[in-house]
């Protein structure tokens, strides 16, 4: 589904990727954790499109396209969903808008009549429930004055009702409590079948423990250094990450 | 300066006295006598050159360099206004064709125990004692040459007297149509508004243009507003793309009352807007709004002051403004607050959105604070679309420029959420939408 091939980029003349491999097939989860600042939030913008990122070598497939060729909004419409680390606050317009903006776009560009308002709330009631997302919030300006764990929750809702192939978690278990943290869970693990795939970025196990990844990879400056199965994020969470740290400086 | 300005102002002033060679006996009239002294003031002011600090941005060169007819008849009927209306619901609808209060396209429905309204060139037909009583008693105090000009050619617009303690329930709309079709068409409405004690009116002035050749609209605009009163005031310029616009609306409060502006500017080649208002009494509040989308090579100037003369009142002033093109924009600001003025709060914001790199905007806050107990304060910012929140849409497969257009949308939100009558909203929202989605 998703083929990554010696990605590299850079910003600012900075390289921050420098050569990741890594192949998801639907279906699969895969973990992706790492030390702070060691390209993770990159890669999945790199994915995602955003434009300040230049990409300078290697390739990306989904599903056989070449994504790296076509715009962010495209790749949504292919079914690629970015759970933001810290979701933009878009004062003026509601949530609920916003949304149904997105749903009939994609609509439009994969060739489907848009949905009427009726089917439209029909469908974000029914997603809204499945994460517990207070209806006040869809009313409000997006994500404005949201707290944290509100910001993470509506991503999560976002994600439910696009319905994407692939979802790319970042960091979405930041600033949550328990409870959310098992609703957020609860609503992607809802989604989990065998055409999708999900890719989360985190620091914690604890959601490991909800959405059990197929496999675990380590981003260390740039790079895959590690994959292992779910049960090298235990190992992680005990021992930190300076035995691989040496491992990689011993090899270079 | 060029010649082709001393034309224009050496034609008026000629037209002015050979019109007052014929008046006979009206030459006396004290009404008369204002519109003499404010055309030897003119005489001597001559049009603004950008020398003049309060025209440093606006070059009203171009504008004074052609020619307008402003006696022109017009054969209008409704039927060549339809796509130039603004669905209205119940609303009093008073049409000006070139400057001249137009009998047969005007609807009232409002009762005249409510408001007493008539066209000015009535009014002053009828009772020229009570419209001297008002007449240029607010706009005198502006020493502005375009409102000199237009003192001394005023001889239509609208003239409304809502009586204490009435509340006019349908919104007033005056719709100002240049014909300029088959000539440039020069107007000079006037327009004289008393509200009276503890009366309310909702009132709006809607500009625009038929046809393609050049139009001048120099309009004026006095209001008073009573104890206890409150009025909503909207002016909608969208004129064609050769039309030039200058206006004064000149505003005096008085104690507890609320005065409400919103000003909004979709098109028109030069606008220049002065919002003038002074408040004269204790626990007024004073409300300004205003909204510009220049394109081309649009050039929308607004000024504005709230002049504080008393304590205990409030002032708020919000202008938006997006950018586009080699389009212009200036914002001037002033803020008095006068000696006596204690306890005063008055703020100021003009926020911008830059599309372009050829389009300029100017902002001036200016504040001008004689007491010592009072709190004011101002912000200017003229930016570029957030691209964090552009890539965040884009992301969740909203187009490029759809993002963009609901980005500017939310952005006039707060502006257009303003506009309390319902039909002018509603006409706002759509244009606006129109006009940010096809570019
Ligand atoms: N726009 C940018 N301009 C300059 N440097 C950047 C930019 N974006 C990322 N970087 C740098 O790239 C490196 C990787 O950042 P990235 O956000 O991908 O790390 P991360 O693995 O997601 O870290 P964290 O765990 O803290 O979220 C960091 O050194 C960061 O400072
Ligand atoms: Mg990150």
């Amino acid at each position: 589904m998703l083929s990554i091939n010696d990605l590299r980029a850079s910003v600012e003349g900075k390289e921050i990727l420098k050569g990741i491999n890594l192949e998801v097939k639907p279906g699969e989860v895969h973990a992706i954790m790492g030390p702070n600042g060691s390209g993770k939030s990159t890669l999945a913008s790199v994915l995602a499109g955003r434009e300040e990122y230049e990409v300078t070598g290697g390739s990306v497939t989904f599903n056989g396209k070449d994504i790296l060729e076509i715009a962010p909004e495209e790749r949504a419409a292919e079914g690629i969903f970015l759970a933001f680390q810290y979701p933009v606050e878009i004062p003026g317009v509601t949530t609920i808008n916003f949304l149904k903006t997105a749903v009939n776009e994609i609509r439009k560009y994969r060739g489907e009549s848009p949905l009427d308002a009726a089917q439209f709330l029909k469908m974000v009631r029914e997603k809204a429930k499945l994460v517990s997302m207070n209806d006040s919030l869809l009313k409000r300006a997006l994500n404005e004055g949201f707290s944290g764990g509100e910001k993470k929750r509506n991503e999560i809702f976002q994600m439910a009702v696009l319905e994407p192939k692939l979802a790319i978690l970042d960091e979405t278990d930041s600033g949550l409590d328990i409870d959310a943290l098992r609703i957020v869970s609860e609503g992607v693990n809802s989604l989990r079948s065998p055409e999708r795939a999900t890719i989360v970025v985190t620091h914690y196990q604890r959601l490991l423990d909800y959405i059990v990844p197929d496999y675990v990879h380590v981003l260390y400056k740039g790079r895959i250094v590690k994959s292992g199965p779910k049960e090298l994020a235990l190992e992680l969470e005990e021992k930190g990450y300076d035995w691989i740290k040496a491992e990689v400086e011993a090899v270079s | 300066m060029s010649t082709e300005t001393i034309d224009l102002k050496t034609r008026l002033v000629t037209d002015f006295y050979a019109r007052e060679s014929v008046m006979n006996g009206a030459a006396a009239s004290a009404l008369h006598q204002k519109k003499r002294a404010a055309l030897a003031r003119f005489d001597k002011l001559g049009f603004p050159t950008i020398k003049n600090e309060e025209w440093k941005y606006s070059n009203v060169k171009e504008l004074v360099s052609e020619s307008y007819n402003f006696n022109a008849a017009s054969d209008i009927e409704l039927s060549d206004l339809e796509d130039l209306k603004i669905p209205e619901q119940d609303a009093n609808i008073i049409y000006f064709v070139n400057g001249h209060y137009h009998a047969g396209l005007s609807r009232l429905v409002s009762s005249s125990d409510q408001l007493t309204i008539s066209s000015l060139s009535d009014a002053i037909k009828n009772d020229p004692d009570l419209i001297n009583s008002f007449f240029n008693e607010l706009a005198g105090e502006s020493g502005d040459a375009f409102t000199e000009l237009n003192t001394a050619f005023t001889h239509d617009g609208i003239f409304i007297h809502v009586p204490e303690n009435k509340t006019v329930e349908h919104p007033v709309i005056l719709r100002f149509v240049s014909d300029a079709r088959s000539q440039n068409i020069g107007s000079q409405p006037r327009n004289i508004i008393s509200v009276g004690r503890n009366a309310h009116l909702k009132l709006a002035e809607a500009f625009r243009t038929l046809g393609t050749e050049r139009s001048f609209t120099n309009a004026v605009t006095e209001i008073y507003v009573s104890e206890d009163a409150g009025v909503e005031y909207y002016k909608v310029q969208n004129e064609s793309d050769k039309a030039y616009h200058v206006g004064t609306t000149q505003v005096r409060m008085l104690d507890r009352s609320q005065f409400y502006a919103g000003t909004v500017t979709l098109n028109g080649r030069f606008t220049r807007n002065n919002l003038n208002i002074v408040i004269d009494g204790e626990r007024c509040e004073a409300y300004m709004y205003g909204l510009y989308f220049p394109d081309g090579v649009q050039h929308v100037d607004n000024h504005t002051t709230a002049d504080h003369r008393k304590p205990n009142s409030n002032s708020n002033e919000l202008y938006k403004g997006i950018l586009r093109d080699r389009s212009k924009g200036v914002f001037n600001g002033k803020i008095f607050v006068r000696p006596d003025a204690q306890k005063t709060n008055a703020f100021q914001s003009c926020k911008n959105i830059v599309l372009s790199p050829d389009a300029t905007m100017n902002t001036k806050p200016q504040l001008e604070i004689f007491a010592d107990d009072v709190k004011c304060s101002h912000g200017t910012t003229t930016g570029q679309i957030d691209e964090e929140a552009l890539f965040y849409m884009r992301s969740r497969g909203i187009s490029h420029s759809e993002a963009l257009s609901l980005l500017m949308f939310a952005f006039c939100a707060d502006v257009v959420s303003q506009i309390k009558i319902d039909s002018i909203r509603e006409y706002l929202e759509n244009v606006i939408a129109e006009k940010l989605a096809t570019k």
